[in-house]
């Protein structure tokens, strides 16, 4: 690809401050073939971590105590259309769980795809960094297929979690399509709003790194059990605690 | 009670509510509601009833109670009954026959005569050339700084949003739009962070840079309408009030919004004065799924919600109406052809209500939609005469996620249907050298724009 046929921008030095796609140049009015195969290509890797299916192999290994379950949803196509089904769990997997009732772990830790499947790579590094800060506090890991965030909600209520962590897959941009998200909720039960949680975004290599996502998390999760609460109002105090 | 047989089948409707939605085109917003048709044969059933039904009927019947929603108050007590007399003998199949041949003027002066609920009901018995060509014969022009709406004229928003409203890249992504000429409806940003005081910070840097470079346009920074009465209240450069609006009492009170508090933001905006042609000061967005989305929608399909956004809109004669097409996601618009489709309802639907509709042309990386559609998409809205689109650097919003229409695409339209952009803005545009006899052009080298670009650090 030459650039002979298009006008390159003289103001590329603007790349330096944003990784918006700027100063593209241009083929008449037009995109140069490259920007058009460059934009393609992400939008297809974007596409692919929505449709690829969960790989929990590798937690799996790491965590051997951890289960594997699955939501309402039959399908990435029905996961789509009903985010309703992607929120409860499946008959066959909460009665995996009916036998762990009223366990109560401290900590309720949901690994789910959510809109993209190509983020759970990041899943065994972020553990091996929260794991450690949770010192003291009894865990319980479930592995969860086309999950949404209130899953978590239901699977706490049944093993009478102190508070719930839930781990997903972002919705992918085109520039990141394989961001985790953190969302936690103290008390988990079915019909928590989302107001009742608390986020922590953009997990990945390049965005919020993994040992930085993990320490929010932890301090995040310390405070909902010693406050007894969660969402808008552990906001303000997370704040300060994050500085 | 509806009822009706095709062929052997015969089919029964509960309630006008439970027709609009059978009726509608196939959205996977409805079928999650359980309001949309069951079978290909359920909808052409309910469509062939709704033809029938008096627009009277519609008005007479509100779908959502009078006594518990006050969008549905706006709508019964601001009802033009005179502009109502042309059209008011007729059902909504009628309607659509009238619309199809009625001229400019005729469609314009029946604007307050019309209910969402008859305009979303029309659309539902229009292809997509009826609502590109009724449409394209409504012209709604609005003015702050210069004259948006103009038939044969197309304009953008310039979005240049950062994910950590970093001023420098902000800035960049407005120089990078301006060099290809876009901005005329408004430079309008998405603030990262949700503070007064941020916001205010990126009034200041976008104003500035308007009075730098002189330019016949708006700015806006699109947060929380309480935040922006509070950056007023502080002495902030505010020209337009965003906010998010919705169809029913219930998803607005979701917006933290009710018509009182617009009232306020209105008379807030009005009383800054900064529009130099004009005082269309409040700028809204909109689009379907969102009543559904915020389980506010009282069993009205998603195009009938979206229309009564519509009514609230047009209380404020706002400068830009903007439905976000499909940014909400394939749970209420599943593919390309959905979110083509409701492009098309929502554009028709706001111009008939005589608001300057704009279209954010988009998709979510989750939906199955991809380039390719939003190409047909944004061809057929600007040869249905949109008032804008975005600009978005490469199509590409780093901070929101998804995917708009690119400063290239606005000059794709340029190029194939000869639409310049607002003629203030478009004259501007010509002194400043970036375009020439209407071609896009470089600036020569120590022109304002050139030193912009220098100051900013970008070697230009």
């Amino acid at each position: 690809m030459t650039d002979d046929l298009t006008e390159t921008a003289p103001w590329q030095g603007l790349r330096a401050f944003t990784h918006a796609r700027l100063a593209l140049g241009r083929a008449g009015v037009s995109l140069p073939t490259r920007e058009v195969l460059k934009f393609a290509q992400a939008h297809a890797a974007a596409q692919d971590a929505v449709w690829t299916p969960a790989d929990f192999g590798p937690l799996l290994e790491a965590w051997p105590d951890a289960l594997e379950l699955r939501s309402r949803a039959e399908g990435r196509a029905e996961y789509l259309r009903r985010p309703d089904l992607g929120r409860r769990l499946h008959p066959d997997s909460a009665a995996v769980l009916e036998p762990l009732a009223a366990s109560a772990p401290d900590v309720l830790i949901v690994v789910g795809d959510g809109l993209s499947a190509a983020a759970l790579r990041h899943a065994p590094a972020l553990l091996c960094e929260l794991l450690p800060l949770l010192d003291g506090l009894s865990v319980r890991l479930l592995l969860v297929h086309q999950c949404r965030v209130a899953l978590a909600d239901e699977a706490g209520e049944l093993l009478g979690a102190g508070v719930s962590l839930i781990l997903l897959g972002e919705r992918p941009g085109l520039s990141s399509f394989d961001s985790l998200g953190a969302y936690l909720t103290f008390a988990p039960r079915v019909g928590r709003l989302d107001s009742e949680r608390n986020c922590v975004s953009n997990i990945r290599p390049g965005g919020l790194e993994l040992p930085e996502a993990a320490r929010r998390t932890a301090s995040l999760l310390r405070a909902s059990l010693r406050r007894g609460l969660s969402g808008v109002e552990l906001k303000g105090e997370s704040a300060e605690l994050l500085e | 009670m509806f009822q009706t047989r095709l062929g052997h089948i015969a089919y029964t409707f509960a309630d006008l509510r439970e027709l609009l939605g059978r009726a509608s085109a196939r959205k996977s917003g409805d079928e999650l509601a359980g309001l949309a048709a069951r079978s290909a044969g359920e909808r052409e059933a309910a469509r062939s009833l709704l033809a029938d039904v008096p627009l009277q009927t519609l008005l007479d019947q509100p779908l959502i109670p009078y006594e518990t929603d006050e969008i549905t108050r706006l709508i019964v007590d601001g009802h033009d009954a005179h502009a109502f007399a042309p059209i008011s003998s007729l059902t909504v199949g009628e309607l659509r026959d009238w619309l199809l041949s009625s001229a400019p003027e005729q469609l314009a002066g029946v604007r307050g005569g019309l209910t969402p609920e008859m305009v979303s009901a029309v659309c539902k018995l229009m292809r997509s050339q009826d609502l590109m060509l009724v449409a394209s014969r409504c012209e709604v022009v609005t003015r702050f700084r210069n004259t948006l709406g103009l038939r044969g004229h197309f304009s953008t928003r310039l979005q240049p949003n950062h994910p950590t409203d970093d001023p420098r890249g902000v800035l960049a992504s407005c120089l990078d739009g301006l060099m290809f000429g876009a901005g005329d409806a408004v430079i309008g940003l998405n603030p990262a962070l949700d503070s007064v005081d941020s916001c205010t910070g990126l009034l200041h840097l976008l104003d500035d840079l308007r009075q730098t470079l002189d330019i016949p346009t708006q700015t806006c920074v699109l947060t929380h309408v309480t935040n922006t009465l509070q950056a007023i209240d502080g002495g902030a450069p505010v020209d337009l009030v965003f906010q998010s609006i919705a169809g029913t009492q219930r998803a607005n009170r979701g917006f933290g919004i009710d018509l009182a508090l617009l009232d306020e933001a209105h008379a807030a905006a009005l009383s800054l004065n900064r529009g130099s042609l004009g005082h269309n000061v409040m700028y809204f967005e909109t689009g379907q799924g969102s009543a559904l989305s915020a389980d506010a929608h009282h069993g009205v399909d998603q195009q009938t919600c979206e229309v009564r956004a519509y009514a609230v809109a047009r209380r404020y004669a706002p400068l830009l109406v903007n439905t976000v097409v499909g940014f909400i996601g394939p749970e209420y618009l599943y593919d390309g052809k959905q979110i083509i489709r409701a492009g098309l309802e929502d554009h028709c639907a706001g111009k008939l209500m005589g608001l300057p509709m704009g279209v954010d042309v988009c998709y979510t990386n989750h939906a199955e939609a991809d380039q390719d559609d939003m190409d047909v998409l944004l061809t057929l809205l600007a040869a249905s005469g949109v008032n804008f689109v975005m600009g978005v650097p490469g199509a590409d919003d780093i901070m929101l996620n998804y995917q708009s229409t690119s400063f290239h695409d606005a000059w794709y339209v340029r190029e194939l249907l000869h639409r310049p952009p607002a003629p203030e803005f478009a004259a501007w545009l010509e002194r400043v050298g970036l375009t020439a006899r209407g071609e896009l052009s470089l600036p020569g080298a120590g022109t304002p724009l050139r030193e912009a670009l220098k100051q900013l650090g970008a070697g230009a």
